[in-house]
């Protein structure tokens, strides 16, 4: 099977091209985020107060990176468990124009049925190959939440981040098959 | 009586710290290259690929392994002759591991309460200590940084006796399964059976310590093992949860003797990069 070469933001007929079980390689801006900062953002949803970024077109990458040794872009940056955002992960996509995710493990339906509602992409990287990973990651910085140190929002610059499709637009899963 | 000094002891643990997360051992490495061959999924063996490339950039960059750095739960075997002075013990190794975490650019997993304030305590402390009194004059220390990925998908039951060894597969088989891509597979799966409550979830921890896939002495559950290895591996899971014939590296129970009513049985998976590292003094 031959590689997908894309470049964020994504917009909807790229995310609807993408399909389960692809191979992609991911250049250009992607965002970090964990439990703590998914849960602040919605809470401001909560308040309808802006968020801190704008999310239309862009990609979360779930993790929290070990911190960057001096001379480094940014330490370990392998993904973190997934299922653990599907309680906010439908609001993002809903409400805030998320595109893509990348983390790991299977998600929930509820999350699913949003992804194929409002057209949004799931992706897959390699858990437990941080290091490698991190070799991808070109620039690294914080752009909200610092007080939650590793699990602030990061502002990062990826080049051929290589993922697979988990779950697709059309809600085909990879991890149910 | 021995004398050992504190301060030895936080700089040995210090340096553990960032042994364990920067080199995987070499047991561990040696069952992921050979599970290279096995695995008969592209993907899967692409992952498997991935692991190899991802330990040796660690290795020879010092980074850690795996970003999530995790819990610092140590195995203290310490001799009944033994003395520490200028401190305690689990004073040393709380301090220990603040400084390894911090020297070696660990990430600090650990938030103070676990439900109203959630902050985090900046160095990584407190670990989780276990102390076993052991006859002699010698301190042994054993650290497994463990991941919330893999240890969010353990799993506890108390069984009625009835239930017997189908019962015990099923249990471990379905909590394998059910995990998924969560823990990381290729796992290795660590199985407590009996005791209480308590005592079997430490066993169940403290089989992931042993080197993979060396079986328990007691034939009865070296063959339990196996049994239950040849059952998830048959699940399909696979490497990452996306595929493949290699869900786990290793079943590993460890048991004991429990009360005529129950059959606890505890499940703890690590991920994996198993890791783990230990010193002698």
């Amino acid at each position: 099977m031959s590689i997908i070469i894309i470049t964020t933001p994504l917009d909807d007929t790229l995310v609807c091209s993408l399909k389960a079980g692809q191979e992609v390689l991911l250049s250009g801006v992607i965002y970090t985020g964990r439990d703590a900062a998914h849960k602040r953002l919605c809470e401001l949803l909560d308040k309808g107060e802006p968020l801190p970024l704008d999310l239309h077109g862009q990609v979360i990458y779930f993790v929290g990176p070990t911190p960057a040794k001096p001379g480094q872009v940014i330490g370990s940056a392998g993904p973190t468990t997934s299922y653990r955002m599907d309680a906010y992960s439908p609001r993002l996509i809903a409400e805030a124009g998320l595109k893509g995710m990348i983390g790991k493990g299977g998600r929930g339906q509820n999350v699913i049925e949003a992804m194929k509602k409002y057209k949004c992409v799931y992706f897959a990287a390699t858990g437990g190959a941080a290091a490698l990973i991190a070799k991808c990651i070109t620039a690294c910085e914080v752009v909200c939440y610092n007080d939650l140190g590793a699990e602030a929002i990061h502002r990062l610059e990826v080049k051929d981040l290589p993922l697979i499709v988990a779950t697709d637009a059309d809600g085909c899963d990879l991890y149910q098959r | 009586m021995k004398k050992i000094q504190y301060t030895g002891i936080v700089d040995a643990v210090a340096a553990l710290c960032l042994k364990a997360a920067y080199d995987l051992p070499e047991d561990v490495l040696e069952v992921i290259t050979d599970s290279l061959e096995k695995e008969t999924s592209a993907r899967g063996k692409s992952f498997i690929q991935q692991y190899i490339e991802n330990a040796a950039i660690a290795r020879r960059e010092r980074m850690p392994i795996c970003q999530d750095t995790g819990f610092a739960v140590y195995f203290v075997k310490l001799g009944e002759e033994v003395k520490i002075e200028g401190g305690s013990l689990n004073g040393a190794i709380t301090e220990g591991t603040a400084r390894g975490y911090r020297e070696g650019y660990l990430r600090c997993s650990i938030v103070n309460d676990p439900l109203f304030k959630r902050k985090n305590t900046g160095d990584n402390t407190p670990p989780v200590i276990h102390i076993e009194l052991v006859p002699g004059d010698k301190l042994l220390v054993t650290l497994a940084p463990k991941g919330g990925g893999s240890e969010n998908m353990s799993a506890l039951k108390m069984f009625a006796p009835s239930a017997g060894k189908n019962g015990v597969i099923d249990f471990v088989v379905n909590t394998v399964v059910n995990a998924g891509g969560n823990p990381c597979p290729p796992t290795v799966v660590g199985v407590g059976i009996g005791g209480t409550f308590e005592k079997v979830a430490y066993l169940a921890k403290k089989a992931l310590l042993r080197k993979i896939g060396e079986h328990n002495a007691d034939p009865e559950y070296a063959k339990l093992e196996t049994e239950i290895l040849e059952k998830i591996n048959a699940s399909g899971v696979g490497p990452q949860g996306l595929g493949g014939d290699i869900t786990a590296f290793a079943v590993h129970v460890e048991y004991f003797p429990c009360h005529i009513a129950s059959l606890p049985v505890a499940v703890n998976l690590n991920c994996h990069a198993a890791r783990h590292a230990e010193f002698e003094m």
